[in-house]
């Protein structure tokens, strides 16, 4: 049984068994978008160390009640502390050990620090959005902390959170797998999200662009009112941008072991993180994403200042973009004035003059 | 902001030496206490965008035939539904507009018939009608030419007598100004038959992509509309290729010379390659090179045939870059496949077929009518009036001769109407036998109109008088002048907030440059550009484009999106920020500037 599968490799035979994240990964990889190397432990590793555990789960969650707060909380942690205490099989841990001793052989570095992140899949509800949560780790680096961290991410498909959403969606709970990505950190200068479209007005021809220093995960948690920029998708020209006073980010821990959240130093508060050629690049970025996808994207990037320039922005994830989508677009020629008529409607009621 | 208002046009005064300027303009192109209440009523903006300077009083013809031209199509033509004219005024010797919008929904309900069938007539048979234009327009400039004004003879040569003309040389002087007057006012009337409408549906199309696109660039709209192959372009297309003829015939080490083109032209006559050169040049010259370097509306812009110290200038540059290898040639291919690009992507982002086909129909009526937006200037304001200033310059050396004034330009100095007087005592006297009152008269009243226009220069003109509408929703203040409510609300905060070393206007080219402020005033003044410099103007001209491969951005006070100078820079690649307002009062030479064309900021850094 292959529990490895690097993003390199990835088909999208694999799709079932290595979660939406990982797959949106691989996928990426194989597109050529610029994703920091990685691989995914399939969902089959999670079921072979959960083997025979099932009747215990379900035993304890059968009886919970997602209105019952404390009830939910002692449930969440007894299912996720007897995940933890199996452990990872054997034969799962050869191989995870393997490719990530490859994939500090890749990038030059033993013990190379990686995030390891969940990927879940739900059989009966492969769309249901399960971002954030579930756990992610970053800068693990080391063996034994990359197999802890990835049997955390196992057990955090019983946080009160995950729980309540299966209970409340009526999913079951045997119809939840658990894949992890594997991936090179990167030490991000800045970092932040890009949806492929405005999402204050849902103009398809704007990158909206949120920045701010360090990790991403303080955009992506709503931490810190970011840099926010507007990107014609056509001539990458930045419309608009609105420079925020920043006050957090995260770091590197001091003891160089995960990321911590810390003030942003005061100079730094108000300097944009991004130049203009990186506000480019991450626009043109997610406008690739967003062609290879063929729907308006929700994509996480970061600025990896050792890399070379015109190279330092990666992609770190993809999703498809859900609020506007769903919608369908108004058509504005509908009903309106055609033909010299319409000239008519311009020249009594002038755009500009519309404005204000 | 409602109470914020610009001074009323009787609140302005005079200044110290100008006392009597208003004699120097028609009666009726001044305000005056007989139609103050309506004068007073009206928004006024200065027309900085054509006539940024004082205007001498022949001058003051071209603006007002300009404005009652494009008055007379709005009005009497086209039935424009919420649109009748610009009426004008000249205050301390600078023009300023004032749009006469249609306020009753009723007439304007009534003028949409009038308009679709009128205005639907051009744009159904835009193509025959334009190739019309362009017959016409070269009839009109071969009428021009065929102007010629001679002294009058002592005596009438023989045949006058032989052939039996039966008329004398004073009615040919005559009549030969009535010509410059006539044929002026006609050039006029052919220059507004397409020119509202043609900006009318860009308008419509741009409204479109607004629409669809809130956040859409308006320099993507107008890329997507942009002609390729632009007569616009061309005098600078020209100077190119002759510089490239000068490297290949190995001539390029003449041109040090420019600066003294008639040595320079008789270094070229001593050789087989020179001769070669110089009849090339000729082919040019005409009509490329009557290519002004202001905006082309006053006698003093100077215009490249006639100084050729300018276009040997920018062919010792070009020459210099070829040698350097610089490939100077514009990438045709290049740009018609990015504009293509351009408009496969937003067509493909719209929402539906529905739109995307109005789309289509849109862009497609904007790109047949602009071809004569980019075009028109080269024939109008550069051609024919080039032509037309000669024309007066020979009459001016008439007027020399007969001790009507010392100086050919000081012909500028007689009002339009003035001049048939001058050349009716001339003519009368010259009749009898005698002496005119001219010599007595004019060179003392010319001098003294010199010094009325020499303080008039001192003042600089408040961007509007008057009360602002709440919003500006006339279209033709809108398109032609890119005046908006926000652009008339800057005006009146910085008015308010006086130096905060941030300018706005319009982000007319894109990119972002900083570098050292290079102010200048005047066409006369291009030479001080040095290498890497930001320009800041007044306005800039199509013909300035040779330097643009010198400087970094540009900065203008007046002029929006659509200017001929935001054409230019747009295609040479020039960061430009349009429209400041300030930009020339604000920036002193010397000054770190910003010029972000992207936002249309430009940030003082000193």
């Amino acid at each position: 049984m292959t529990y490895a599968v690097w993003f390199d490799d990835y088909r999208p035979a694999f799709a079932g068994r290595v979660g939406g994240k990982c797959a949106s990964l691989g996928e990426m990889t194989g597109a050529g978008l610029p994703v920091p190397p990685g691989f995914a432990i399939t969902t089959d590793a999670h079921r072979a160390a959960c083997a025979g555990m099932e009747p215990r789960l379900r035993a304890l969650l059968a009886g919970c009640d997602p209105q019952d707060t404390a009830g939910l909380a002692a449930a969440s942690a007894q299912a996720r502390a007897l995940v933890e205490e199996c452990g990872v099989p054997a034969d799962v841990r050869a191989q995870v050990l393997a490719a990530y001793a490859e994939l500090g052989r890749r990038c030059g570095t033993p013990d190379v620090p990686v995030a390891v992140r969940s990927s879940a899949t739900c059989e009966d509800s492969p769309e249901a959005s399960f971002a954030g949560e579930h756990d992610t780790y970053l800068w693990v680096c080391g063996a034994d902390d990359v197999l802890t961290a990835v049997s955390r991410c196992w057990s955090s498909l019983f946080t009160e959170r995950a729980i309540a959403y299966r209970q409340r969606m009526g999913l079951a709970e045997d119809g939840a797998a658990m894949s992890v990505a594997v991936q090179k950190m990167v030490r991000p200068t800045a970092a932040g999200v890009a949806f492929t479209l405005n999402p204050h007005d849902g103009d398809r021809s704007q990158i909206a662009i949120d920045a701010s220093w360090g990790f991403g995960e303080a955009v992506v948690a709503g931490e810190v009112t970011p840099d926010n920029y507007l990107v014609d998708k056509v001539l990458f020209e930045i419309t608009r941008r609105t420079v925020s006073d920043k006050t957090t980010e995260y770091r590197l821990a001091a003891n160089g072991r995960g990321v911590e959240r810390c003030p942003v130093p005061d100079e730094r508060r108000t300097v944009p993180c991004l130049d203009d050629e990186e506000i480019t690049a991450v626009a043109r970025l997610a406008r690739r994403a967003e062609k290879h996808y063929g729907h308006p994207q929700d994509v996480e990037w970061a600025v990896d200042a050792d890399l070379p320039a015109g190279e330092r922005v990666l992609m770190l994830q993809s999703r498809p973009e859900t609020v506007w989508s769903k919608r369908r677009p108004a058509s504005i020629s509908a009903g309106a004035a055609s033909g010299y008529a319409s000239i008519v409607s311009t020249l009594v009621s002038p755009l500009h003059g519309r404005r204000t | 902001m409602s109470e914020a208002r610009f001074p009323g046009p009787f609140e302005i005064e005079t200044p110290p030496g100008a006392e009597g300027w208003q004699e120097l303009y028609g009666y009726s192109a001044v305000f005056s206490e007989d139609r103050r209440e309506y004068e007073d009523s009206m928004f006024w903006f200065h027309d900085g965008v054509h006539w940024p300077t004082v205007l001498t009083p022949w001058d003051a013809t071209f603006f007002e035939y300009a404005i009652a031209t494009l008055s007379q199509y709005n009005t009497r033509h086209y039935l424009i539904p919420p649109a009748l004219g610009i009426d004008a005024r000249i205050v301390n010797g600078y023009g300023y507009l004032s749009p006469v919008g249609v306020t009753d929904p009723a007439e304007i309900e009534a003028r949409v018939p009038h308009f679709l069938e009128r205005a639907g007539h051009y744009f159904s048979n835009w193509d025959d009608l334009y190739d019309k234009w362009l017959v016409k327009m070269r009839a009109l400039v071969g009428e021009m030419e065929s102007i010629r004004f001679e002294a009058l003879p002592e005596k009438e040569e023989l045949e006058v007598i032989t052939e039996g003309h039966g008329t004398g040389a004073g009615l040919t002087l005559m009549t030969s100004y009535h010509k410059v007057v006539d044929l002026g006012f006609k050039l006029w009337q052919y220059h507004f038959e397409f020119l509202n409408l043609g900006y009318a549906a860009y308008l419509d199309f741009f409204g479109f992509c607004k629409q669809a696109f809130p956040s859409i660039p308006d320099l993507a709209i107008a890329k997507m509309v942009a002609g390729v192959e632009v007569d616009l372009f061309r005098p600078d297309d020209e100077l190119k290729k002759l510089a490239r003829l000068a490297v290949e015939l190995g001539l390029d080490d003449a041109f040090a010379d420019a600066d003294r083109p008639d040595v320079l032209e008789e270094r070229l006559r001593g050789s087989d390659e020179g001769r070669r050169w110089l009849a090339a040049w000729g082919e040019a010259a005409e009509p490329w090179f009557n290519f002004s370097t202001g905006s082309g509306f006053y006698h003093s812009d100077r215009i490249w045939i006639e100084h050729r110290d300018i276009p040997f200038g920018f062919i010792r540059d070009y020459a210099a870059k070829l040698r350097e290898g610089a490939d100077l040639a514009r990438p045709l291919e290049e740009i018609r496949a990015e504009r293509d690009r351009i408009v496969s992507e937003y067509s493909e982002l719209l929402a539906s077929d529905e739109d995307r086909a109005a789309f289509a129909e849109k862009i497609g009526l904007a790109r047949v009518v602009f071809p004569y937006v980019e075009n028109h200037n080269f024939y109008v304001e550069h051609w024919a009036h080039s032509i037309l200033w000669r024309k007066m310059r020979q009459l001016g050396r008439v007027l020399v001769k007969e001790g009507f004034c010392e100086a050919e330009d000081d012909v500028f100095y007689f009002k339009r109407n003035e001049i048939p007087d001058a050349l009716w005592d001339m003519y009368q006297a010259w009749a009898v036998g005698v002496t005119p009152r001219g010599p007595a008269y004019w060179p003392k009243e010319i001098e003294r109109r010199r010094g009325i226009v020499a303080a008039l220069e001192q003042w600089s003109p408040p961007p509007a008088l008057g009360t602002p509408p709440e919003t500006i929703t006339e279209p033709f203040t809108i398109m032609l002048w890119g005046i908006t409510t926000e652009s008339v609300a800057g005006w009146l905060s910085a008015g308010e907030t006086g130096d905060t070393g941030e300018l706005t206007g319009m982000a007319a080219s894109p990119g972002v440059v900083e570098g050292p402020a290079r102010v200048i005033f005047s066409p006369a003044q291009i030479n001080e550009v040095q290498d890497g410099e930001v320009l800041v103007a007044p306005l800039t001209a199509p013909s300035w484009a040779p330097i643009f491969g010198k400087i970094g951005a540009t900065v203008t006070d007046v002029g929006g999106m659509m200017s001929h100078a935001a054409i230019v820079c747009r295609e040479y690649g020039l960061p430009a920020v349009t429209g400041t307002a300030f930009g020339t009062k604000r920036i002193k030479t010397g000054q770190r500037i910003r010029v972000d064309g992207n936002t249309g900021t430009v940030t003082v850094l000193d």
